[in-house]
């Protein structure tokens, strides 16, 4: 597809962008906007951004949220590289089906039904609701995540090089560590970004699996939105883009400072 | 197994597999058996428990205690039916928007020159990484009656009153669009992207003009993408809560907002069971063609 | 040392050039000891390889390194090595040789274990190798791809198959310069394998297979990807690396030019099975079947029944017309078909009648062939059978010049030919 852009490419292009965009420009701008009226715009502030760090339950909330996307993400990320790894490597094996299965559906699952068939279990098992929980759930539905991103990294990957090692001596252990993990790494990285940022900004599943003392910035930012607009809510809106957008930048740029690295050794 | 080194040892499968039959598969079994029971005044609020210090008699009369109530009192209240229908169509008319929207904007990308489409992508995407919910607020402000929707039309002189599309289905539809773009426009961008330019030449030779060889090899080419992107788009619009909830109106019924009432509002865990089990039954269809693609592309590559 | 290394280069060269020399014992394909009738009417000139006289597999004391016993490998339907039984000796540079599919890279990879035999053992050594994991085997590869590790630096790359071994740093770092030598890429050290050029990635990956000092080496199309100019250097210098280390070389290739060029003994196979196995002038000059004859080298084959016996020469009748007359090395019954397997550079071409009255055929030149050194000429016999004649450009202007169209005469010698029955 090189034939290069028609008028109805480059106008469909700026307007889907553009659509795209909009909400997310407007919503920064207002978070500036020294009036209280989403309408009327009544000059440039900073005072909401003020407000934020007064507001404590915000900046708990804000906390609870960054520690179990941290944790959540890291398992997850662990989990999924496994799954990956059977799914593209293990072949044919029973039961099969039924594992390729637990780990697409939750990519389209509805959230409202994980959220409540996990609190059911936790309620089972009378597990007290709280940080654990919220973060064991965000774990498996971000761990398919992670597993369909290394999917398709391992699926091209040249499994000459694993056999070049195990014939040079190394055990498959020692193999997956020096060889195979390295070259999926971007891959994995990428994979524990996104498993990182669908916990921040899950809704619904903490909702259902939080207990006292765990509740999330995006439940609090929800019941505070359900009364209406507020220039604080895009206050701590734009900055929540602001420290995601920095994140995803930070990490392409790490990328490419580490091919630059290569490029320029010997 | 001598090649038992070509093949990753089996704690790696076991791992993955036991979380999942653990947080994900006995959890749906769970949410089976309380559909099953009886709502109480209680902690936890249903009944009956399973006591397992009860022995076989006390087993007996946990099956006992289980019945079809509450799939009978779901089914037969028009309410409810009428929340699924809702859901349905709901997801149905915005994956059709998603799609008219989608594929022009997926066709533009895969037709632009080389250096751009990185960006293009990076574009596409960075608005899913930054919060869902953050997204769907900022069109509550986009819509309300003193919205910047409203007060350009007005400008321009469209209308003469502001419009009420807050609270209705539309600004439903419209949230789900919008959000769920990124979704419909990736797996197309991906199969429209890895389309040979030869195929077009070779029609193009063969005398078609260009709007047949879009129809008749690109479109046909570009169908398993679309179909991808439709099933990832309609099967979760379909069972959204945060969208109809803050974007919908109080005659909107769509059936994860039901849910949601049903657990924390009406505390009635069992009746939301059902709703969920029914939900389910209903996606199950869609879920398994959408796995059956997944693994089949595992299998080609 | 030096005169090793200057010997096997003479050796190569030797063999291109050189008719056999029998050895005493041949195997054939099935691996029995069979002794040939040597009866001749005169000695056929042997020219001597300068050199070693590196031939374990005459001697019936010594015992093999590598053993296959009737080993087989199947994937379901399809069996991709028959029942094959092999021996290799130590310091022996062998080679498989084959067309795709033959079979020939699943041998090897199941030498190397990557690969499990349906029936049959691996022997190594003595050991036999079933159940023993590729990290364990004192075996390495030089895959086709090279297969290097792009996130290691050329240093990191060869010192891989050391760490594994837990070797100290030290003597980490000088084996890694001692290889680095031997494959003259001294200085590269911290580049990365994509700042290579194909012809030193694969040093890097010679270097690194060697460097653990395996005892066996195994190379997969080595030279398959080098450019024609580079392969000739290389194929020397691999025998000059072998000969210094000493070390069991086994190469895998479809190039029969490669193979005849670096091995002391070759086996050709065909479709899981080894059809033929032996010295590369054995293989050109006694090919034992029509395949064999076909995939090495050049051949014409002449179908042919056999009409009588004179001493120790077979009469044969074709529809070239005039008798053919052809030396054989056993007995073949009358009324056998048969084809003579010539090679064109066996073939005398000229415009003027020859003398004799056997081995002679008449035809026409359809097309001529000019590579420099030699001139191919390609020549339809009144049979309607097109034979390719070779001669040297022995001078730069020749004396008799051939064009297209000319009627010309072909003979060859009765010792030119061989005769096979299969």
């Amino acid at each position: 597809m090189r034939k290069g852009l028609s008028w109805f490419n480059l106008v469909s292009l700026t307007l889907g962008f553009a659509f795209l965009y909009l909400p997310i420009v407007l919503l920064i701008v207002y978070s500036f906007n020294d009036s209280r009226l989403v309408a009327v715009w009544g000059g440039f502030s900073t005072r909401w951004y003020a407000e934020i760090w007064q507001n404590a339950a915000l900046l708990d909330a804000a906390w609870v949220t960054l520690r179990v996307a941290f944790v959540s993400a890291t398992a997850a990320t662990i989990l999924g590289t496994l799954a990956a790894l059977t799914l593209v490597r293990r072949g044919r094996f029973r039961g099969r089906l039924l594992f390729s299965g637990m780990v697409y559906a939750p990519l389209v699952m509805p959230e409202v039904i994980l959220g409540l068939s996990l609190l059911l279990l936790f309620v089972a098992v009378e597990l007290d609701r709280g940080f654990w929980t919220v973060t064991l759930a965000h774990t498996t539905f971000t761990m398919c995540f992670v597993a369909v991103v290394v999917q398709s990294r391992l699926i091209g990957f040249d499994r000459s090089l694993e056999e070049a090692a195990m014939d040079l001596g190394a055990t498959p252990f020692r193999t997956f560590f020096s060889v195979t993990l390295p070259l999926i790494f971007p891959a994995v990285a990428a994979g524990w970004i996104l498993a990182f940022t669908l916990s921040l900004d899950d809704l619904v599943i903490a909702s259902f699996t939080t207990g006292p003392g765990a509740t999330t910035l995006p439940m609090r930012i929800y019941s505070q939105v359900r009364l209406g607009v507020t220039p604080e809510i895009n206050a701590v809106s734009t900055v929540f883009i602001a420290f995601v957008a920095m994140l995803v930048i930070a990490a392409s740029l790490a990328m490419k400072w580490q091919q630059a690295r290569q490029r320029a050794a010997a | 197994m001598a090649d038992g080194h070509k093949r990753p040892h089996p704690i790696v499968a076991a791992m993955p597999y036991l979380w999942l039959a653990a947080f994900f598969l006995v959890p749906f079994v769970i949410v089976f058996r309380l559909s099953l029971s009886d709502d109480v005044l209680a902690q936890p609020p249903y009944a009956p428990l399973f006591e397992w210090s009860a022995g076989w008699s006390g087993v007996r009369e946990f099956f006992a205690g289980l019945d079809f109530e509450n799939y009978a009192f779901v089914l037969t209240d028009s309410l409810y039916i009428e929340a699924y229908w809702q859901s349905i169509w709901i997801a149905a008319v915005s994956t059709a928007i998603l799609m008219l929207i989608g594929f022009p904007v997926a066709y533009g990308m895969a037709r632009a020159p080389q250096g751009w489409r990185p960006i293009l992508l990076m574009l596409i995407i960075l608005p899913f990484w930054t919060s869902f919910l953050i997204r769907v607020y900022a069109w509550m402000g986009i819509l309300t009656r003193e919205g910047l929707l409203n007060q350009a039309l007005l400008a321009i002189g469209l209308i003469d009153e502001p419009l009420d599309i807050l609270a209705t289905n539309a600004a439903v539809i419209l949230g789900i669009v919008y959000s769920y773009l990124p979704f419909m426009v990736l797996p197309l961008y991906a199969a429209l992207e890895r389309q040979d330019d030869t195929l077009l030449e070779a029609a193009a030779d063969l005398g078609a003009p260009p709007w047949k060889s879009f129809w008749l090899v690109t479109f046909p080419l570009a169908l398993p993408g679309l179909v991808a992107g439709s099933l990832l788009c309609f099967i979760p619009a379909v069972g959204e809560f945060v969208i109809p909830d803050l974007l919908g109106g109080s005659d909107t019924l769509m059936i994860g907002r039901t849910l949601w009432t049903e657990f924390f509002t009406n505390r009635s865990w069992s009746v939301a069971s059902t709703i969920a089990v029914l939900l389910l039954l209903i996606l199950v269809v869609p879920i398994a063609l959408y796995q059956n693609i997944q693994s089949r592309s595992l299998e080609r590559n | 040392m030096d005169n090793l290394v200057l010997d096997s280069r003479l050796r190569g060269n030797e063999r291109m050039l050189s008719i056999a020399n029998f050895p005493a014992n041949t195997r054939d394909a099935r691996g029995e000891g069979q002794q040939r009738l040597t009866s001749r009417s005169e000695p056929l000139p042997a020219s001597e390889a300068a050199g070693r006289e590196f031939s374990p597999w005459t001697d019936p004391a010594a015992v093999p390194l590598i053993r296959f016993q009737n080993v087989t490998r199947r994937f379901g339907d399809v069996t991709a090595i028959d029942g094959l039984s092999l021996d290799i000796y130590e310091r022996e540079f062998f080679a498989l040789l084959g067309p795709s599919g033959c079979g020939k890279t699943t041998l090897m990879r199941m030498l190397a274990g990557f690969e499990t035999p349906s029936e049959g053992r691996v022997l190594l050594g003595g050991q036999d190798l079933a159940g023993v994991p590729p990290y364990r085997r004192p075996v390495n590869i030089m895959f086709q791809s090279y297969a290097l590790f792009p996130h290691m630096t050329v240093a990191d790359n060869i010192a891989f198959g050391l760490k594994q071994e837990s070797l100290p740093r030290a003597e980490i770092v000088e084996r890694v310069s001692a290889m680095l030598k031997l494959v003259h890429l001294e200085g590269m050290e911290r580049r990365k394998p994509d700042q290579l050029s194909g012809g030193q990635r694969q040093r890097v990956a010679l270097a690194r297979a060697l460097a653990k000092r395996p005892k066996v080496l195994l190379l997969d199309e080595p030279l398959a990807a080098l450019d024609r100019k580079l392969r000739e250097q290389t194929q020397f210098e691999l025998m000059d690396i072998q000969a210094t280390l000493g070390t069991t070389f086994m190469i895998v290739t479809h190039d029969q030019e490669e193979a005849m060029t670096v091995a002391d003994r070759i086996a050709v196979m065909d479709h899981g099975r080894i059809v033929q196995m032996g010295a590369p002038t054995e293989i050109y000059e006694q090919p034992s079947s029509r395949y064999v004859a076909e995939f090495v080298g050049n051949v014409n084959l002449i179908e042919a029944t056999v009409s009588g016996r004179d001493g120790g020469a077979v009469l044969l009748e074709s529809t070239i017309g005039s008798p053919l007359r052809a030396i054989v090395t056993e007995n073949i019954v009358p009324q056998t078909k048969v084809a003579l397997a010539l090679r064109p550079e066996k073939i005398r071409i000229t415009v003027r009648k020859p003398d004799t009255t056997e081995n002679v055929a008449r035809g026409e030149v359809v097309g001529i062939a000019y590579l420099g050194d030699l001139s191919i000429y390609q020549v339809r016999l009144e049979s309607g059978q097109v034979v390719k004649a070779a001669r040297p450009n022995v001078t730069r202007v020749a004396e008799q010049p051939i064009a297209r169209g000319d009627k010309v005469f072909l003979s060859w010698t009765p010792e030119a030919g061989v005769v096979l029955t299969r």
